[in-house]
């Protein structure tokens, strides 16, 4: 996994021989505020795939913290989404239907099911954290097929009407409300995953990423961390899973399959694994390309989405960004 | 004086390879001592035992008079003891400073702040900077490790180390690949270690050897065949058989 995962250096310079310094946290979050904005004002008849682009980068964002930050392998993170979407689906059936409470649900939710699988699954690396990802999140999918009074089975969970954000807003027939919220809570939530990879925290698990020998010789209890950081992770799933249900107000099987996870590690490769932008990019690129040529063709769009990770995978956007910039001359 | 680290009949088995045997021998404040032996005769898995990577099959290892046996790698680094890697162990795309950060942050328990930016613990980054000029590293604070040159990552070995404050320092052969003329950064920093830190270091190195270290443990077969000052060790016949060869 780690063949395909670059680090960023934290804060290193390779020529600049000054102490490295992080950029502003909040630097990111209100890029990505702004332009969602004006992305949704110029395409107003476009908002719920505006909405789907934001709840699947938050989703991709979560899995960064694990695969790009962490180092760790995982196939099942859809199971984290799955959970967080079931929660609030099922208490906005039949407890509260606030979105807000909801998307609490969700997180915990999430975190929940992280913590709890996390301390189990992160005893292990590689292929077989790997496999046992997978097999996690098959447990869950056929426990929600198991439990149709909950989970409406392959009929999916629906019927939840959803109570308006801060009780003022109402979501709208042409999603206004549902593309600023979900949009907001992404913004939030990348402030803080920015914060937390900053953080002395955030260091040492990206050393452990780096070295975990080395972390370990340093005196850095590694599973604690890595327990923590899959946690905080699940907590951003939950939230995406969370703000999918509120948003289409109905949450299906698909939300834990198998090819869900898979597709939010393409997306991932696509944009570049950890540096937490690069999931927003690689998110955005991918549904949107999803959308545009599923329309043109719906059997072949794959196609499109596998010739783009092949040009990836074979051709770094590290690299490319360095050749671009030297044709521009701008050599910094 | 109490002994800082003890070590009483410390045994490892590799299935039917007996690779520590019954070692014993105990470390002071200010001592030097080098652990010395042919290839295979058992060095770095004793430092793996005796840092907490391999567990012990028999023995007892104390820390500043406590049992340390039974404890995780993490609580003996805790509890005063450090170490460096025969093979560099470094994060390679850390920017130098921040390599020296993670074992700050580490020493000082902060790794469990989620919140507060690395930035914002002017001290400790202080601190880490004060550490690369005493290296002589402070040009490459920005520089990701990687691209250093060999001796400087294995000085930054040494620097982590030192980081950490500890009371026992073991280093697994410091000058591992060193090229002969890069070597006078390394001794430097080996002679400016702290006078009552307790240091237990292997090489290869002869000279070295005879010139760092106040007492020579030699290893042969898993098991401490001489134990003494480095004329007694030159002189001991067997010594000479098992190791020296001449």
């Amino acid at each position: 996994m780690n063949t395909m995962t670059s680090l960023p250096a934290p804060g290193a310079r390779s020529e600049d021989a000054s102490a490295p310094r992080f950029a502003p946290a909040w630097r990111a979050p209100l890029v990505v505020l702004l332009l969602g904005l004006v992305a949704c004002a110029a395409m107003p008849d476009q908002l719920g795939l505006m909405t789907r682009i934001f709840i699947t980068a938050l989703f991709v964002l979560s899995l960064d913290l694990v695969v790009g930050v962490a180092g760790l392998a995982t196939l099942g993170h859809a199971a984290l989404f799955g959970m967080g979407a079931y929660a609030a689906g099922i208490f906005a059936l039949h407890v509260h239907p606030d979105p807000l409470v909801g998307l609490a649900v969700g997180i915990a939710a999430g975190a929940g099911l992280a913590a709890f699988s996390g301390a189990f699954l992160l005893r292990y690396q590689g292929f077989t954290l790997l496999m046992l990802t997978i097999a996690v999140s098959q447990i869950l999918l056929s426990l929600a097929q198991k439990a149709r009074g909950w989970t409406g089975g392959d009929d999916g969970l629906s019927g939840f009407v959803m109570g308006p954000v801060l009780g003022r807003f109402d979501f709208d027939l042409e999603g206004r409300v549902a593309a600023v919220y979900a949009l907001a809570v992404l913004a939030v939530l990348l402030y803080a995953a920015r914060r937390i990879v900053d953080s002395p925290f955030g260091l040492a698990v990206r050393g452990i990423h780096e070295n975990r020998a080395r972390m370990a010789a340093l005196g850095t209890p590694v599973l604690a961390r890595l327990w923590m950081l899959y946690t905080v992770a699940g907590a951003l799933a939950g939230a995406a899973g969370a703000l999918s249900a509120q948003t289409n107000a109905v949450v299906g099987m698909d939300s834990l399959s198998f090819a869900l996870s898979a597709e939010v590690l393409v997306m991932l490769i696509l944009g570049g694994a950890g540096r937490l932008t690069g999931a927003l990019v690689g998110a955005t690129v991918f549904t949107v390309l999803h959308h545009t040529a599923a329309s043109i063709n719906p059997y072949h769009w794959l196609f499109v989405v596998g010739a783009l990770l092949m040009l990836v995978v074979l051709v770094s956007p590290a690299k490319a960004w360095a050749w671009l910039r030297r044709r521009a001359g701008g050599a910094r | 004086m109490s002994a800082l680290l003890e070590l009483q009949s410390v045994d490892k088995r590799f299935g039917g390879l007996h690779v520590t045997r019954g070692v014993s021998f105990a470390l002071h404040a200010g001592d030097r001592l080098a652990l010395i032996g042919p290839n295979g005769a058992g060095k770095t898995t004793l430092v793996n035992q005796i840092s907490g990577v391999l567990a012990c099959d028999s023995g007892k290892i104390s820390l500043l008079g406590e049992d340390v046996t039974r404890l995780s790698q993490a609580q003996r680094v805790r509890a005063g003891m450090a170490r460096t890697f025969q093979i560099t162990t470094l994060a390679p795309h850390f920017a130098v400073q921040r390599q020296i950060e993670l074992a700050l942050f580490e020493r000082e328990g902060l790794t469990g702040r989620m919140w507060r930016s690395v930035d914002a613990y002017p001290t400790l980054q202080a601190e880490a900077q004060g550490i690369l000029t005493r290296f002589g590293l402070r040009v490459h604070a920005g520089t990701a490790t990687e691209d250093l040159a060999y001796g400087e990552q294995r000085l930054i070995e040494m620097a982590l180390a030192l980081a950490l404050r500890p009371k026992v320092v073991l280093l697994d052969e410091p000058m591992a690949g060193v090229p002969k003329g890069d070597g006078h950064r390394l001794l430097a920093a080996l002679d400016s270690l702290p006078r009552d830190l307790a240091v237990l270091i292997i090489e290869h190195d002869m000279d070295l050897v005879f010139r760092f270290a106040n007492r020579i443990v030699v290893l042969a077969e898993g098991a401490v065949l001489a134990d003494g000052s480095p004329d007694a060790v030159r002189r001991d016949p067997r010594v000479r058989a098992a190791y020296l060869g001449n």
